[in-house]
This record gives structure tokens, sequence and C-alpha cells, in this order.
């Protein structure tokens, strides 16, 4: 019965929400057009070009559309982590720390944001229509993958977003580097990881594991060699990949905790 | 229900001079000790930056002690915050735990979820509030569209909805006009001697002591100067009480061995005198008074808190200041 909380609070705050329905309408336009915008960008570059690092146009906005999907939904539930910084000026991270709840979980349900769905809604559009037009031997196991890739992708996004959003506790105005790490992993992952350079590939390759939000699962979809020579299977290790990430988040964000705890005001 | 003992906190404050950051560490609470049984009230006042909100951080398993012991309601709050979440109530009067844009009942009926309250005992609980508040009226009204001194009733009753043995109130009446405040005050003493609710709270306005709590703890420069009821510590910080006489007819003071006529007012009608405490009693002087002179009317006059209290302080840096010069 109690385990019904975390639901009831979001269900809270999406009722709180409804009391200002005209910004919500124009949020979630805002965000269907700024994904246009993106996806525009993807367009415009293969009106001069045939192919991006030996994937197609098709292929390149099927990883763009998973990377999307997947980077809409952790922004429904993480997103709300930018607020962090307002949180412990203002005090109301204590008030979190006085419930019998875990704070991670409280925050991500605080604030969800309907309008997000616009995110949401534009990735699963694009998604649609790549993989109505890439040659995919389906298979159930690939329609599961299909499926799951943007679940696994919204873990991953939201482990990335709790592990940077920790400096906070640290740097109260630390923000700005929490959003150049999560949108910058975003921007990364539309695209096919193998145009970047070397280093910097193996950084958000695998370090920020974004790579498996969207590239290795596309291979494994696609049924395509990795250019980089990681064999075939790895596109399948989305979900273990989500789960450690989530792992190595939920120990990290306990850590910055215990440091407020220890030093904060 | 209550006990710290050497309580000590540091923080470590930022002093960046130039592009080398230094730190420098200053300490709120300093070696505090002090123990509340079940059905106490006690005030715990301090001038700012005194080292109460840290205290009652620590009480409540917000923040780490740096050192000391601290138990509350049976558990380390720091070790067993949720422990802890569930024995106790907690209201800051600058921050809210309600939802700012839901109706009231909303933000009590989560807090019921929250904290696992059965239903029945909820509703009872609720409706005692409600009644007892006169928050009838405000339940659908959207929190961030109360006044102050409702919302602060709102939150008092979002406290108490899981029957805590403990509520801590972190300066509850800041803000509010005289009549909230009495209205809060009523509600709290009525928990409190009924429920056996036991009380910590801070403050800045003395009244809420006054009415509310026998026992007073001051605290300053991270240390407990004084501990004990208000009526104790009255006695000792300011010894002298004054008798206020009004006389039928205009003439001068009485004179009494060891009582002092401090002033007269009204052409002579009426005068001001001091005794020690030590030395006599208000019902000894009174019968000395009125063998000399006929009394039309008299009055006991009390230090005021405001004066005990600055008196408290007065004299640690007094004190403060002799350890230095040795």
């Amino acid at each position: 019965m109690a385990d019904l909380i975390y639901p009831r609070l979001i269900g809270a705050r999406l009722r709180s929400q409804l009391s200002y329905r005209a910004s919500f309408a124009m949020d979630f336009v805002t965000q269907v057009i700024a994904q246009c915008y993106e996806l525009l960008v993807i367009l415009v570059l293969f009106t001069q070009i045939t192919a991006l690092g030996g994937f197609t146009k098709n292929e390149v906005l099927l990883m763009y559309a998973f990377a999307g999907a997947a980077f809409g939904v952790a922004d429904l539930f993480a997103g709300q982590l930018d607020n962090l910084p307002t949180y412990i000026r203002t005090g109301t991270f204590d008030v979190l720390l006085m419930r019998p709840l875990g704070t991670l979980p409280q925050i991500m349900c605080s604030d969800i944001r309907l309008r997000r769905i616009g995110r949401i809604t534009g990735g699963i559009a694009v998604l649609a229509y790549a993989l109505a037009n890439v040659p995919v031997d389906w298979s159930p196991a690939k329609v599961a993958l299909t499926v799951v890739t943007p679940i696994a992708g919204a873990v991953i996004y939201s482990a990335v977003w709790v592990v940077a959003c920790s400096v906070c506790f640290w740097i109260v105005e630390g923000r700005e580097f929490a959003n150049a790490v999560t949108y910058g992993s975003n921007a990364f992952t539309s695209y096919p990881i193998n145009v970047y350079s070397r280093p910097l590939r193996w950084v958000m390759a695998f370090v920020v594991p974004g790579a498996f939000v969207a590239y290795y699962p596309s291979l494994a979809l696609l049924g395509k060699q990795d250019p980089l020579g990681l064999p075939g299977w790895v596109g399948w290790t989305s979900p273990l990949v989500a789960a450690l990430a989530a792992a190595a988040a939920g120990l990290v964000w306990r850590f910055a905790v215990r440091h407020y705890r220890g030093t904060g005001s | 229900m209550i006990e710290v003992e050497g309580l000590r906190r540091e923080f470590k404050v930022a002093t960046s001079k130039g592009l080398r950051r230094r730190y420098k560490t200053v300490t709120a609470v300093d070696g505090v000790s002090f123990g509340v049984a079940a059905g106490e009230a006690v005030g715990y006042v301090g001038p700012n930056g005194a080292g109460k909100s840290t205290t009652i951080k620590m009480l409540t398993g917000i923040l780490v002690p740096t050192s000391g012991r601290v138990r509350v309601s049976g558990v380390d709050p720091s070790k067993q915050r949720r422990d802890l979440a569930r024995r106790i109530g907690v209201v800051f009067g600058q921050r809210s735990q309600l939802w700012w844009d839901l109706p009231l009942r909303d933000s009590f009926d989560l807090l019921r979820s929250i904290y696992r309250v059965p239903p029945r005992d909820y509703r009872a609980r609720l409706d005692e509030c409600v009644e007892l508040l006169g928050l009838r009226e405000t339940l659908a009204t959207p929190v961030r569209q109360l006044s102050l001194g409702q919302r602060m009733r709102g939150e008092i009753t979002a406290a108490l909805l899981h029957a805590p043995e403990l509520l801590v109130l972190d300066e509850p009446t800041i803000g509010l006009d005289l009549e909230s405040k009495e209205r809060l005050r009523e509600f709290l003493k009525d928990i409190n001697t009924r429920r056996g609710t036991t009380l910590l709270l801070t403050t800045h306005d003395l009244d809420d002591i006054e009415r509310l709590c026998p026992r007073l703890m001051v605290i300053d420069h991270g240390r407990v100067l004084a501990d004990g009821p208000l009526d104790d510590l009255r006695a000792e910080v300011t010894p002298e009480r004054e008798l206020v006489i009004d006389l039928r007819e205009p003439g001068p003071a009485p004179d009494v061995p060891g009582v002092t006529a401090v002033r007269s007012e009204a052409g002579g009608l009426r005068h001001h005198l001091t005794f020690r405490r030590a030395e006599m009693t208000a019902a000894q002087l009174i019968t000395l008074v009125v063998r000399q002179v006929e009394v039309h009317d008299l009055a006991v006059v009390e230090p005021e808190i405001d004066d005990v209290i600055r008196k408290l302080y007065q004299r640690q840096t007094l004190t403060g200041r002799t350890s230095v010069e040795s």
C-alpha cells in the first residue's frame, strides 16, 4: 500500500500542473519545435552528404530517435534535478530529509513536467519513421530490443544526470556543469560515435555510457558491424549497462548527500 | 525523549581572499548537553547565529554532529533518519512542507501515504486539528493562496498527522499577527497537556515561552547559558522584584529596611518599591507596607522575560571578557 506513494506524488504533481493549462500547451509545443530543429540539422546535413560515418540518413535518424526518446523519458524523471541548487539554497532539501523516504525518489517525483512529453512524442514519431525506412531483419528478439532500448537509454541518461547534479552538493551553482554533461551527452548520442575523435569517443562511450543509449543497440538492430571493432553482442547489453549505471549513480548520490549532511549549512 | 551529550558541530567557512581559497572552522554548536523528558515543553532561545537551528538540524537527523551523542525518541538521528522521521514532527516557520499548488487537503492526504497512517486514525487526527485550528474553510484552497497564519496552521496539522511523540518547531510564530500567534499557542498548549506530545520550540517571541514552556534553555555562541524553569531563571538573574502601590492620599513612600523606593508618580499617589526576593516575600513586604500607609491598590511586577534574557547575555559577555584578560 505504502509503495504506491511515488505514483501518488507524481499524480499530485500532474494535478497541480492542470492549474496552469495554457502554459502547459505552450511548453509542449515549444518542446516539439525544439525537437524539430535538431531533426532539421540532420536532414540539412544529409542534403550535402550521403553517409555519415558509414551510416545512411535513415540509420542516423534511428540513432537520433532512440536517443531522443530516451532523453525525453529521462528528462521527465531526472530533469527536475536541475532544481537541486534551489532546493539546497532554500532549505527545501532539508524538508525532504525530514520525511521517511529517500531523497532521490522524492526529487524525481517532485516536479514531473508533462510538457516534456513533447520531446518523447517527437522522439517516438521519428523512431517510427526511421524503423519503417531502415532494413531490419525482424525477429522477436529485435522487437524486444526496440522496446527496451529507449527505456535502458532513459535509465542511462538519468544516471548521468544524477551523477552530474551531485556536484551541486559541493558547488551550489554547479548547474551549468551538470547541464553541459547531460545535454552534451544527448547531442553526442544522437550521432554514430565513430564520427568523433578517439578520446571523446572513449569518454562518451564508456565512462559516460552514452554509446549504449542508441549507437550499439542500433548496430544490433541493423545487423551491422561496429566500425570500431567491438563484437556484435555489445548491442544487446544496454539493459545491463543501464543497471550498472543506475547502481553507480545511487552510490554517488548517497555519498553526496552524506557530504551535505556532514558539512551543509 | 531527547538526550544530548557534548554535542558539537563545526562548519568550514570559505574566506576567499584573492585566488587561493582558505577555510576557517567555525563552531556553531560547542559542547551542548541537555535532556528533555516525555511530555515536557521546552523553549530554546538565543540570538541569531547562536546555534539554535544547527542544534535542531542535528536533533532531526538533517545534519550529522561533528562529535557528541544525540538520541531522540530512542534512535540516533543521523544514522536512523527515516526511522526518526516516523516518530517526530518538525515544523520550520520559514519553509513549507506542503504542496504549493494543491489544495491543503491534498497535501494532508499525501502525507498520510508518506507516513502510512491508517485511514481511520488519519480522519480522527485531521478532524481534531481542523476543528481546533479552524481550518475547515481552507481545506479546498491551494496552499499558495493561504495567508501566512492559515499556512502555519496547515504546517502544524501536517506535522501531527502521524501522531509524533515529539514536535519540534523552529520559529513557529514568526511573521504572524497577534491573533494567529495566540491561536497557535493555545493549540500547542492543548496538544502538550492533553495528548502529552513533547514540545521543543525555538523562538524570538518570548511570549511563546511565557505561554507555552515551563522550561527555558538559553543558548549563545553555541553554548547553553541557562537551563531551567523560567521562574528560577528570573530569580537567579534578576533577584529584585518590584511592588507598585497606589495610596489613598498622596504622601511619601513607606520606609521599610532593605527596600528601595525607586520612583514616585502622580504627585506621590503611586510608588515603585524594589525588594530582593531572597530577603523578603511579597506578602511580608505588603504586610509591612500596609502598617505604615493606607493602600488603595497594589501589584507585584515580575521582571519581563526579555530582561531576564538580556541580563543572561550581559553576564555571559562579562565573564567572557574577564577570561580574555586573565
